[in-house]
Parts: C-alpha cells; sequence; structure tokens
C-alpha cells in the first residue's frame, strides 16, 4: 500500500500531465482549423488544373509517343514509394497507419519480384521504415523547419521525382499518405502518381460555338502542365497530411486528457480512503490506549 | 453581352485575385498578349513575366513565375506558380539573388541542376527588368 504521501505526489503528477495534454489539444484544434483552411483555399487551382489537364489528354491522347509521365515507360520494374508522415509524434496511430500500409505495399511489391524504391517526407516516417527498409531509401526531405506548407515545397519533392523519372531511375511511382477524411478519421491510403493518371470526369467548357486557339500546341501544354499536376497532387496530400496530423493528434491528446481525469478521480479515492484508514487507525489507538488506564 | 472581363489569378495556395476587369496583359510563351472581353477561347504556358491588369483607368502589375492561362467565354484564369506584387519588390534584393544564382550555375554539374537554375536566372531577370520598367 502506497503512502499518503507517494499518492499525493502521483496525484499533482497525473494533474500536470492532464494540464500538458489539455493545452496540446487546444494548439492541435487551433492548428487544424488552419491546416483545413490551407487545403480549402489550395482546391480552385487544383480543380482548374485537373479539368484542364482532363481535357487536353482525352483530344492528345495518352498513348504510345504522348507525354511520359501520361503515358508510362511502357515497364513496371521499379517501383517508387513517396511515404508522407508527419514530423512529429504524439498523434495516435496517425503515423503507424501510414507505415503500416507502406510496409505491406512494399512486401506486396517483393513477391511480385519489383524493386522498390523509397522517399521518405517527414521524421517519423524515416525513422521507422528506416529499420527494417533503410537500404530501400534514396532520399529523405526534411519538412521540420516549414512552418506554413506552400506550392514551394510540393514543387521540390515534385520536381525531385521528376528528375528521377527522366533519369529512369523507376518506372511508377506512387504516394502513401493520409487522406483526411474527417477529424477523427483519417485514411491512408496509396495514390499512383506516375504514370499521371488524367482525371475522367473533367468538367466540359462551354465553349458557346468557338474552338480553342492553342499556343504553343496542344501536346506541348500538356507536357509543361503534367509537372505541375504533379505538384498540386503532392501539395492536397501534403496538406491534407498535415490536416490529418493535428486531427489525429487532437484525438489522441482529448483522449489522454480524459484518461488522466479518470486516473486523477481513482488516485483521489484510493487517497481518501487511505486518510479515513489512517484517522480511524489512530483513534482506535487513542481509545484502546485510554481504556488500557 | 458583358463589358468587363471576368478574371481569376490562382496560385497552388490560394486565389489571389478574382473580379470584374477591363483588360489583362500576360506574358505568353510565344509573346505578351492582352484579353478584352469577349475574347475568342484561348488557351496558353505563360513564361515569367508582368500580368497588368487595367480596370476603370487604374492599373496593377503582378508577377507570376510560369503558369498558364486559359480564356473561356466565362473569362480568363491564370495559373500561376507563384505571383507577387510588383509595387511591393525590394529591387537591390533581387540583383543579390540573380547574382548566386548566376554563380550556382556556373558550377551546377548535373544537367537537372543547369535546367533548374537556368529558368531561376531567366525567372530573375524578367523580375529585374519589369521592377525597373
Amino acid at each position: 500500500m502506497a503512502s499518503l504521501k507517494d499518492l499525493r505526489a502521483r496525484i499533482s503528477s497525473v494533474k500536470s500531465t492532464q494540464k500538458i495534454t489539455k493545452a496540446m489539444q487546444m494548439v492541435a484544434a487551433a492548428k487544424l482549423k488552419r491546416a483545413q483552411e490551407a487545403a480549402e483555399a489550395s482546391r480552385p487551382y487544383a480543380q482548374r488544373l485537373a479539368a484542364v489537364i482532363g481535357n487536353l489528354a482525352d483530344s492528345v491522347g495518352v498513348g504510345e509517343g504522348g507525354p511520359a509521365l501520361l503515358s508510362g515507360t511502357g515497364r513496371d520494374d521499379v517501383h517508387l514509394l513517396v511515404v508522407l508522415t508527419a514530423e512529429r509524434g504524439l498523434c495516435g496511430g496517425f503515423n503507424t497507419n501510414i507505415v503500416k500500409i507502406a510496409r505491406l505495399r512494399i512486401a506486396e511489391l517483393e513477391a511480385a519480384g519489383k524493386t522498390v524504391k523509397i522517399i521518405t517526407v517527414g521524421k517519423k516516417g524515416n525513422d521507422s521504415l528506416k529499420r527494417d527498409q533503410g537500404s530501400k531509401i534514396i532520399e529523405h526531405i526534411d519538412l521540420r523547419s516549414v512552418k506554413n506548407l506552400s506550392g514551394k515545397e510540393s514543387a521540390e519533392i515534385g520536381t525531385k521525382i521528376t528528375d528521377l523519372y527522366e533519369d529512369g531511375a523507376f518506372d511508377i511511382a506512387s504516394l502513401v499518405y493520409a487522406e483526411f477524411k474527417n477529424v477523427l478519421v483519417q485514411k491512408p491510403m496509396v495514390q499512383q502518381l506516375i504514370p499521371a493518371i488524367a482525371p475522367e470526369d473533367a468538367p466540359k467548357v462551354d465553349l458557346q460555338g468557338a474552338s480553342y486557339i492553342y499556343e504553343p500546341n496542344e501536346a506541348e501544354i500538356l507536357e509543361a502542365l503534367l509537372p505541375r499536376y504533379l505538384n498540386t497532387q503532392i501539395l492536397s496530400a501534403l496538406l491534407e497530411g498535415a490536416a490529418g496530423e493535428q486531427g489525429a493528434r487532437m484525438t489522441a491528446m482529448d483522449n489522454a486528457t480524459r484518461n488522466a481525469g479518470d486516473m486523477i478521480k481513482s488516485l483521489n479515492l484510493t487517497y481518501n480512503r487511505a486518510r479515513q484508514a489512517q484517522i480511524t487507525k489512530e483513534l482506535i489507538e487513542i481509545i484502546s490506549g485510554a481504556e488500557a488506564l | 453581352m458583358a463589358d468587363k472581363l471576368q478574371f481569376s489569378l490562382v496560385s497552388p495556395e490560394r486565389e489571389l485575385f478574382s473580379g470584374e476587369v477591363d483588360q489583362v496583359d500576360a506574358p505568353g510563351t510565344e509573346g505578351m498578349f492582352g484579353v478584352l472581353p469577349d475574347h475568342a477561347p484561348f488557351m496558353t504556358t505563360l513564361k515569367s513575366g508582368p500580368v497588368t491588369i487595367f480596370n476603370s483607368g487604374e492599373t496593377t502589375r503582378l508577377f507570376v513565375r510560369g503558369g498558364f492561362a486559359d480564356v473561356t467565354p466565362q473569362g480568363l484564369t491564370i495559373l500561376a506558380e507563384e505571383a507577387l506584387d510588383l509595387a511591393k519588390i525590394d529591387a537591390s534584393a533581387i540583383g543579390v539573388d540573380l547574382k548566386n544564382a548566376r554563380e550556382d550555375l556556373a558550377d551546377a554539374k548535373t544537367e537537372h541542376e543547369i535546367e533548374h537554375l537556368q529558368e531561376k536566372v531567366r525567372y530573375l531577370e524578367a523580375l529585374e527588368t519589369a521592377v525597373a520598367a
């Protein structure tokens, strides 16, 4: 049985932990709101670009001789996985789930006899993949110093990927990231990046009988736009990931705060019981002492 | 018929400008072009250069770093990688950046590095000219 002093120390330590988790939850909630707004704000660009690419790909055609980013290399021997995780922990199973999906995908590809290369974005994913898949990681991109994700970061990642592709370092690239469903649910998923999948249901523009003038021409515009399309996909994955991270952290910290509350309650009960037992014991001692006289 | 042009300038992060204007001049890869209301459908890639917006006698000058323009009967949309307000740019900082980029380019080894730095130098040169103008 712990002494009263021990119990007191325990209660105050759990109380301060609760204060910290509560504060972290509130910070995550504020950051989540900002991350959601950023994801929202990036949508018009992505939608416009997707619509244009969809329409252009329709008219140019994606078969042989089309832009390499759309038609692929014609092989699927070397796969590149770009794993997007958070830079920080304490966000429940967020990072673990993404890494789990990445590992599954790696095992699947290797079982099929493919070569796998990995680019990690985010410290947590890198740390845990390094242990068993270290030899496959060809690059790690650190975003720790980045406060507000912008097109610059995604362009950096995108350029790296297209450069590697042009060098023939891989045939197929996929993104592994957590899709932001809502605050409680982030669904880790694998999305193919290269060869790019042109959006199918692109809204057609009503030209009111006129036809487009293209400068320089359709094929070249498509070629120039595809790397940007890639970048926007990466950006939206980054932004969704950031929102998901905060959502996951908020939920995890909310749980932690509640658990700490439960613990304080039960500790208080034990403490009060022990205190009463001690008082009773002392009374008995005094009374039996008085009776003996 | 509308006598104003619906114009929106969008960057990957957010919508920078959206509204009705009289005219927009933009730097197409094959030369500068101006868009007035009721322009024919037109699609072009952009190079780095100034975008000028004319509205009720006022002109606003912005700078885009590459991108894409799409004119439809509904209006003009420019998707730009990066867009800056020319009135707020410090000309001396560009000179320094340009000098650094040129030095980097001289040291660059791989094909990709050279390609990216050439783009950067072109961008900074265009920006310098636009600020001076």
